[in-house]
């Protein structure tokens, strides 16, 4: 590819970072419209100046689904933005969505070489930029479909996993049919991920597109209750099922207490607000407890917590605090966010561990008993074990309280289908390259599978899957 | 869209709705339950299936805030937005010898099913329907068709016998020949008293709870309940518990977390006559999704 960089690499050292425009803090702790505004054309034309055009592409390796960041930069440069949607689309096909969700400090921009002495390229920033522009350009480029070959494959799930998957799949001409439980399409996507990060009209517009190629989409159908995988590869007459039901079922902290009115599960919480859209609450049928005038504590350190916290700033919560466990640089969250949470007036609570909801008499949360921690000897994540230091409890007043330390995979379909082989956790054993499953025509992936990910990785794990089931509908042999 | 095929009232406020959904109806058994979401703008709430033939399933809503009043408003031609299931576990269905059968009000109905498995398996069947009045007594003739012995109690003494349901039962628990198996739905203060009437004789006792729900799938976790000091998510692992194991205290708490914005709803709603809300019904557009 041509280098369509004038400057000499000194000067693109030169350039700073630029910064994404988003909404001003004060404004957007009461919307819940998205926070980052998206770069200009001619910023990310100063953006794509500082690409360096390394020889051994890091970025490249850093990410997942090994985008071809390097190139993709090129067409930016070259004004062929439209290019540029195209070229990351060879690799990863929703890249509205991690261009803006990925945690990018930790793979591609992780990787650039900028980031040795200066900050990194933003490399997801122009990949947001790229997506948007070819969405509102209303040419997102279909790829064609190959001739039909008969064949017809069930997706379970609509999800990142299942939505790559029923992608490739129908462009190899299969017929797709994607199962959903909910009443919306686009699975953490719609019901987990809040506007404010994810806006959902950029999922619809991405089912829509699936839609268009001719994959098939059926809400409220739960499968393991509605319908069986057995029947789905029987009297159904699918020849391949893909199972992508992620990791949907909450943890909870198995502290007394927890029963009480005011304490929530993150799926909960977010549900409500992003599928029901319980905010525009009496607009909408579905309520959330009022947080106005209230304090409010999300415990966890993840996207989910953040995600629970800053919805609950929005929901206008007097307070609004992360408790944690460990101190914050091992918080897994997106560092963006938890900048924007900071922002946003979020209070963070470090080393710090509920061991108990306490309650008044009508059975309503009023307060969390908490014991503050220490960091010992690393565990087997490599991260610091979090240890409580003796006498230090403390109780920390709160009427909402939002627990989001984590998920399991949900069991209703594995549960429906004795002869899927599951790991102790609960979770779907499946080829890592690809996705067989211990049942003949029965691939897996995603978080049902790895447990609790990221986006891409899902996609990824959607996309190895469908070209799995095609070679194994080509030749049909297991 | 979900059409309604059938659509009538068996007391005041209590609408029996047959809808079309062929997938569930061949799947659905006794016990279990659907998610609906009326319209667009909907929440989700769940309602017992209380019987199905080859392609609908019969709902017998009552009409007691925003959700089920609207829904009540419907009539045969119109359509849900949304409709899934079956959800929650079958109830589990054995030979016990003579098993009773109480419902109090709308419980009635979600008893019907599991009392007609239950008869089907073989074993004596008595019913006890309690309603706070005559007009308010459902499905008793359907009752009658297949239970060996109908007892029927009324608050205010309109029909049947003056008195609580757990005056029955208690009767028959000091009978020579008390049950060898009870199962409750009404309300939570009727299902607590009979867990205690069947405690100290330790009759196994079932009960069916109704935390509110949002997925009705294991997701949200907002359904859990409290049984035998362990947490539980009614929606997979119920809606049937074991009556004395379980925490009413807290379940009777857990469910007037919303009142507030319940009350506020159905004010709206009594403001706006319904037929605003059929409109919208009607506008709402079957999108790109198409139901199976
Ligand atoms: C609040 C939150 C924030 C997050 N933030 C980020 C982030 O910033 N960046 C990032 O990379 N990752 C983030 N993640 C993680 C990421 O969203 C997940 O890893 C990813 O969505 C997994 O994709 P999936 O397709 O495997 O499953 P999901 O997205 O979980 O989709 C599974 C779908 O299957 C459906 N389903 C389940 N069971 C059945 C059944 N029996 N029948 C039919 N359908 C069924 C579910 O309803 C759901 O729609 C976040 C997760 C959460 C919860
Ligand atoms: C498994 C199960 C089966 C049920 N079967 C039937 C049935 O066959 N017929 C019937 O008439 N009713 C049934 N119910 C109860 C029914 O779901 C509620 O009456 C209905 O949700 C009330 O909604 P609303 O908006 O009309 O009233 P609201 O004013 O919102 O609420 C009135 C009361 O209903 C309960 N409730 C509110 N929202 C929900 C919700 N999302 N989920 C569950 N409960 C809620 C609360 O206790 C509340 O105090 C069942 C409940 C459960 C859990
Ligand atoms: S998909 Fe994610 S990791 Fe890969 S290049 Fe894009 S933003 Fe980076
Ligand atoms: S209703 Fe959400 S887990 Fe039961």
């Amino acid at each position: 590819m041509t280098n369509n960089n004038p400057l000499p690499p000194k000067e693109r050292m030169k350039i700073p970072r630029q910064r994404m425009p988003e909404q001003a803090s004060a404004e957007r702790r009461v919307n819940f419209a998205e926070v980052n505004l998206g770069l200009s054309a001619a910023l990310a034309h100063q953006e794509a100046l500082r690409c360096l055009h390394c020889k051994s592409h890091h970025c490249f390796t850093g990410c997942p689904v090994g985008v071809k960041v390097k190139d993709f930069i090129e067409l930016v440069l070259a004004g062929d933005f439209l290019g540029a949607a195209a070229k990351i689309r060879e690799d990863n096909v929703l890249p509205a969505v991690t261009g803006r969700v990925c945690p990018q400090e930790e793979q591609c921009e992780g990787c650039c070489v900028l980031g040795k002495n200066g900050e990194p390229l933003a490399i997801g920033y122009l990949e947001r930029f790229v997506a948007d522009y070819e969405r509102q350009s209303g040419r997102v480029g279909l790829p064609p479909r190959a001739p039909l070959t008969g064949k017809r494959v069930a997706v379970i799930g609509s999800g990142p996993a299942g939505l790559s998957a029923a992608g490739d799949l129908v462009q190899r001409g299969h017929e797709v049919t994607v199962f959903e439980a909910l009443h919306e399409l686009g699975g953490v996507l719609i019901y987990g991920i809040p506007e404010f990060r994810l806006p959902k009209d950029i999922v619809r517009q991405e089912v829509e597109n699936l839609t268009r190629m001719g994959v098939e989409f059926r809400t409220n159908v739960v499968v393991g209750r509605t319908v069986t995988v057995d029947e789905l590869l029987g009297e159904r007459g699918y020849h391949a099922v893909f199972i992508a039901t992620g990791a949907g079922l909450p943890v909870f902290l198995n502290i007394p207490g927890e029963h009480l009115c005011g304490v929530y599960s993150a799926n909960e919480f977010l549900t409500r607000v992003n599928l029901m859209k319980a905010n525009q609450f009496p607009a909408y049928d579905q309520p959330i407890y009022d947080c106005r005038g209230k304090d409010v504590a999300v415990i966890g350190g993840g996207n989910t917590a953040l995600d629970a916290v800053r919805t609950a700033v929005r929901l206008g919560a007097k307070t609004a605090s992360i408790a944690y466990r460990r101190s914050e640089v091992e918080m897994p969250a997106r560092v963006e966010e938890v900048k924007h949470a900071r922002e946003e007036g979020v209070q963070f609570v470090m080393l710090t561990n509920p061991t108990e909801f306490l309650g008044d008499d009508r059975g309503w949360l009023t307060g969390m008993k908490c014991q503050q921690m220490e960091l010992g000897a690393p565990d087997k994540s490599g991260r610091r074990r979090p240890v409580p230091r003796a006498g230090s409890d403390f109780v920390m007043p709160v009427q909402v309280a939002v627990v989001a330390i984590g998920n399991q995979g949900n069991p209703l379909v594995q549960s429906a289908t004795p002869d899927l082989r599951t790991n102790p956790l609960g979770y779907i054993e499946a080829d890592p390259d690809c996705l067989k499953t211990s049942k003949r025509a029965v691939f897996a992936g995603g978080d049902i599978v790895t447990g609790g990910a990221t986006v891409i990785l899902a996609m990824g794990a959607g996309r190895r899957a469908a070209q799995a089931i095609h070679d194994y509908l080509s030749h049909g042999t297991w | 869209m979900y059409r309604i095929i059938e659509a009538r009232f068996l007391a005041p406020e209590v609408k029996l709705f047959r809808l079309e959904a062929p997938d569930i109806a061949r799947k659905q058994q006794a016990g279990q339950f659907v998610i609906v979401r009326v319209h667009d703008h909907g929440e989700r709430i769940p309602l017992t299936i209380a019987a199905s033939d080859a392609t609908t399933v019969t709902l017998i809503v009552q009409g007691i805030g925003k959700t089920t009043r609207l829904l009540n408003t419907l009539e045969a031609g119109d359509a849900v937005r949304d409709l899934v299931g079956p959800l929650g576990k079958p109830s589990e269905i054995h030979y016990y010898g003579t098993a009773v059968v109480i419902g109090g009000g709308v419980g009635t109905a979600i008893a019907y099913p599991t009392a007609k498995a239950l008869k089907y398996a073989g074993n004596r069947v008595i019913a006890i329907l309690g309603a706070r009045t005559r007009d308010l007594l459902i499905l008793e003739a359907e009752m009658r068709e297949f239970c060996d012995e109908v007892r029927v109690t009324t608050d205010d003494g309109s029909y049947g016998v003056k008195g609580l349901v757990t005056d029955q039962l208690e009767a028959l628990v000091n009978s020579p020949t008390p049950p060898d198996f009870v199962l409750a739905i009404g309300p939570i203060p009727m299902m607590r008293a009979v867990a205690e009437v069947t405690r100290a004789p330790g009759i196994q006792t079932v009960v069916s709870l109704n935390p509110i729900m949002v997925d009705g799938t294991g997701m949200c976790g907002g359904c859990r309940v409290v049984v035998d000091g362990r947490s539980q998510f009614a929606c997979v692992d119920g809606p049937e518990f074991d009556a004395h194991q379980v925490d009413f205290k807290i379940l009777s708490a857990r469910n007037a977390m919303y009142r507030a914005a319940e009350q506020q709803a159905l004010a709206d709603l009594n403001q706006h006559p319904p037929e605003l809300h059929r409109c919208r019904l009607a506008d709402a557009q079957p999108g790109a999704v198409t139901p199976p």
